[in-house]
């Protein structure tokens, strides 16, 4: 059929001529709306991780036993005034006099005025430079804000959930590193050499696969002596949660190395003299990176997920250390649940980082496939 | 030909001023641009155009089944029903409506190019046939399966009984066509398109198959839109021809006329092309001169050992090549040729080593005068004679690394085997790119800014990278377009003495090699039943499979009719 290319000028068309096949996913990505805002909000997410000191308004193990399950104060943006000035109403603790239970009640004549860059708790970026610059915060150090509550000692939800997705991100891509190495060279190996290693890879990968996770996380997970300290458990946990997470790997960059082993252009590389070497890492691997970095933005949830499970189970990373999973702990009984709800909030960023990274993958992956069009 | 005195007695469908564009962004692809033709009751109305112009989607739009984002955007298709009521405008009628539905299949039936896939491979033969006359309410899923085989033993399908009971896979190329065109004709429909319906079979196949169309057309009475890029299969079994180009008609005629007096420039060009590599004597290659031998093939074997599982006796090994053994010669062109499962890609595959001959040896003579057997070569001597002997592929898409850019893909050769790198590499790729006819700044472009013409041009142009002396040509042309194969093959004519070719042609398509090569060997199964000269081979055949694949040829000459044996008309 004619492509009658109305409207598009010649420098349009030479510029898609010259365009390489990553720039050509990065177009048909642009096109995919959900995946682009997911992509946007991943970022952000992941800044939040990196910047997670100063992002928290507040130290997150600075406890006040005045402000135990401290209800999360609405925030306010204009104070009578055109221009904005963001502030929360105070809250005074009260006390019923017949049962003891502990109520909030809304100050309305007192007003905490909130300011972004203000000087706040100190605290040390990445453990090295020391600061006390917060992005947001009380424009008055000594007061609080708890935008989303506190929990039973009260400790800022809002500070401890910024901390957490440090370590629970970084697990998801840690963990993914290591399962992407085992994935690509043994899925690798398996498939281009084939045969009697293929088979033997194959089975193992089986095997690995119908051994039901969770208990062996478990045990894998109960034997780190309790003594570790939380980097060095931090890092066991990576590595078990990828000795399982790799064997999806292997199976998708083995069946691109058969699909592709194949190939006219592989024979005509190998017909050129090329090595295998080369054969391998110039022609066969560039022309799967699409689709391992798909694979590899699926697998990350699962990763996070994992580790969220297991903390919450009590025997992935322990307090003090700070992860959502660990977090989500406080949230294991029924109590805590009816009278602060707000501890569930570290499941909400569990999800919405999990579904943002699942449409983020899908949209790369229909990116990376042609033949989806 | 009886000739009703009511010129509208006889018409079945009337395209008028149809147009199917797809919206695709800020692009408006016109892909059918205000075409009109009519379809008449025992006539064949041909749409001749090459890939892209347009045919396969006039031939969807009747039916409805333009794949989104396509659309009819104007225009009317009136069908005339067959009990001469008020014609219907099928343009009108909704994609997924009833009306449509209660017309395809029973009044328009459609026959699909690829046979491997249009049919349900999860559904038995009968009752795909049956399914469309119990759906259309016409007849009880017993009767129904009763006429699948009657309908079956129509289409000439041996044994019909016990085929309606067996599956898709279980059949040939040609049988599964034939099986299509049974369901196509199931509910005795008054217009059948046919889209491309031999392009995948085999040429003895297609000869059948057009053989087949044309008798059930002179029994029942149909009128057949037959959609084509072979000017030889319009010549053998159209009426009427349309030729389309770029979704627009150029010319409209009767088939004689046509050929005879073709008017649109674009029609002539593609009249040339077909009948420089139709049947017709080419120009003398006697200007090659074979010089001393270069290839020695003696006794290559090749078998699969057949797999043997848990539960399965072991089959017997199957043999993709027996025994075959010739010479070739500097500077001359030998033609393979063959039908599909003959063997002939298997056997370039194992002259030039991609695949390992079981037994016998491939002895090559180097430009050093030195002789050795490459079936016995270990990888890295190989890789010398890879230098030499090199590889065009069949398809211009799959051949070249998507990931690079022309210049990449044309240098590899050179870069890899250290002969040139840097400024001089880039000089030489430039040269190679000018020699097959491609603008300079191609080097800079990826794969997907080229046409499959071009593709075929940069591969030829990497294959020529080296420096080689001989080049196997795997089906080179056989995705290409009928004037593009021509132009491909008069540019490797062109380079071959100035740069000491010799090429080996690997092709099902007699024309393409009887234009192309000097000497050619007919392979049946495994095997070569016969060499000899282009002349002797394609003038006076011995061996009766030779002569069977030649007489199925179709001939770009409507006056004679060979395939269908028709002659009145």
């Amino acid at each position: 059929m004619s492509v009658t290319a109305a409207g598009l000028p010649d420098r349009a068309v030479s510029r898609l001529a010259t365009a390489s096949e990553a720039r050509l996913m990065w177009l048909r990505f642009c096109r995919h709306k959900v995946a682009m805002a997911s992509l946007v909000l991943t970022i952000l997410i992941y800044l939040v991780a990196l910047f997670a000191e100063p992002v928290a308004p507040f130290d997150p193990d600075k406890a006040n036993a005045r402000l135990v399950f401290h209800p999360p104060q609405m925030l306010h943006i204009f104070d009578g005034s055109v221009i904005p000035r963001p502030y929360v109403n105070a809250v005074r603790l009260t006390r019923d006099p017949d049962t003891l239970a502990v109520t909030y009640v809304p100050d309305r004549s007192r007003k905490v005025y909130l300011g972004f860059f203000v000087h706040g708790d100190p605290y040390k970026l990445w453990t090295v430079i020391p600061s006390d610059i917060h992005l947001f915060g009380p424009v008055n150090p000594r007061e609080t804000a708890f935008l989303l509550g506190a929990d039973r000692l009260g400790r800022d939800m809002l500070s401890r959930i910024a901390y957490g997705a440090r370590v629970s991100l970084s697990i998801g891509l840690v963990g993914v590193t290591c399962s992407l190495l085992l994935g690509v060279i043994i899925g690798g190996a398996s498939g281009y050499f084939g045969g009697r290693l293929d088979w033997v890879v194959q089975r193992l990968i089986e095997f690995i696969i119908s051994l039901p996770t969770i208990p062996i996380w478990l045990a894998l997970a109960a034997a780190l002596p309790k003594h570790w300290s939380p980097v060095k458990t931090y890092f066991m946990i990576t590595l078990i949660i990828s000795l399982i997470g790799w064997t999806e790997l292997a199976r998708v960059v083995r069946g691109r190395f058969l699909a592709l082993r194949s190939d006219t252009f592989v024979t005509a590389a190998f017909l050129d003299g090329c090595s295998r070497p080369r054969i391998i890492f110039r022609h066969m691997l560039p022309a799967m990176t699409s689709h391992i970095i798909a694979s590899v933005t699926l697998a990350i949830p699962l990763m996070i997920l994992a580790e969220t499970a297991l903390s919450f189970l009590g025997l992935g990373l322990q307090p003090p250390a700070i992860s959502w999973g660990a977090l989500l702990e406080e949230a294991q009984n029924i109590h805590s649940i009816a009278t602060a709800p707000w501890l569930l909030l570290p499941g909400v960023a569990v999800a919405i980082t999990v579904l943002a990274l699942n449409f983020l993958g899908d949209g790369l992956r229909d990116a990376a496939d042609p033949h989806a069009h | 030909m009886h000739i009703s005195p009511d010129p509208h007695a006889d018409v079945a469908l009337e395209v008028r001023r149809l147009s199917t564009h797809y919206l695709l962004g800020p692009i408006t692809l016109r892909a059918v641009d205000d075409i009109s033709f009519t379809l008449r009751r025992s006539r064949t109305l041909c749409i001749v155009g090459e890939s892209g112009s347009g045919k396969s989607i006039t031939a969807r739009s009747i039916l409805q089944i333009v794949n989104p984002p396509g659309r009819i955007v104007a225009g009317e298709m009136l069908y005339y029903p067959r009990d001469g009521g008020p014609p219907v405008d099928l343009a009108k009628m909704p994609p997924r409506g009833r009306q449509i539905r209660a017309i395809r299949g029973r009044d328009i039936a459609m026959v699909f190019q690829e046979p491997m896939t249009s049919l349900s491979p999860i559904h038995r033969i009968g009752w795909q046939i049956a399914e469309g006359l119990v759906a259309h309410g016409m007849l009880s899923k017993r009767a129904a399966l009763k006429r699948a085989i009657d309908l079956l033993r129509q289409v000439e399908i041996p044994d019909p009984v016990s085929a309606a009971e067996r599956y898709p896979f279980e059949f040939s190329g040609g049988m599964r066509q034939r099986a299509m065109i049974a369901m196509a004709l199931a509910c005795e429909p008054r217009v059948l398109i046919a889209d491309e319906p031999t392009t995948a079979l085999d040429v003895t196949t297609q000869a059948e198959i057009l053989k087949l169309l044309k008798r059930l057309q002179d029994e029942n009475g149909l009128a057949i839109l037959f959609i084509t890029h072979d000017m030889g299969v319009v010549a053998q079994i159209a009426d009427d021809v349309l030729v389309m180009h770029r979704g627009q008609v150029v010319e409209h005629a009767p088939v004689r006329e046509l050929f005879a007096d073709p008017h649109h420039s674009y029609t002539k060009t593609l009249l040339a092309a077909s009948k420089k590599l139709g049947m017709a004597p080419p120009p003398a290659r006697a200007d090659i001169h074979p010089g001393p031998r270069l290839l020695e093939v003696s006794g290559v074997t090749l078998t699969y050992p057949a797999q043997a599982t848990l539960f399965t006796k072991p089959k017997p090994p199957i043999l993709a090549l027996r025994g075959v053994s010739f010479d070739l010669f500097e500077g001359e062109n030998l033609g393979i040729v063959g039908e599909s499962g003959s063997g002939k890609t298997t056997l370039g595959n194992c002259i030039i080593q991609v695949l390992r001959p079981t037994s016998g040896s491939v002895r090559y003579t180097d430009r050093a005068g030195r002789t050795a057997d490459l079936a016995t070569m270990d990888r890295p001597a190989l890789r010398h004679v890879h230098r030499e002997m090199r590889m065009v592929f069949q398809d211009p898409f799959a051949s070249l690394n998507a990931r690079m850019t022309i210049g990449q893909c044309v240098g590899e050769p050179l870069l890899v085997n250290r002969i040139l790198s840097g400024d001089r590499l880039r000089a030489r790729v430039g040269e190679l790119l000018a020699m097959v006819g491609l603008p300079a700044d191609a080097a800079q472009r990826y794969p997907h800014a080229f046409s499959g013409g071009q593709r075929q041009r940069i591969v030829i142009a990497r294959a020529l990278a080296t420096d080689p002396r001989l080049v196997i040509l795997d089906e080179a042309t056989s995705a290409l377009d009928v004037t593009l194969r021509g132009q491909v093959l008069d540019l490797l004519l062109a380079l071959q003495p100035k740069l000491n070719l010799t090429f080996i042609l690997i092709s099902h398509d007699l024309g393409v090699i009887r234009y192309f090569c000097n000497r050619v060997a007919v392979m049946l199964r495994g095997e070569i039943v016969e060499v000899g000269s282009t002349t002797d081979i394609c003038d006076r055949p011995q061996q009766p499979y030779t002569q069977q694949l030649l007489a199925a040829v179709p001939e770009a000459d409507p006056a004679r009719r060979a395939l269908i044996g028709d002659v009145s008309r």
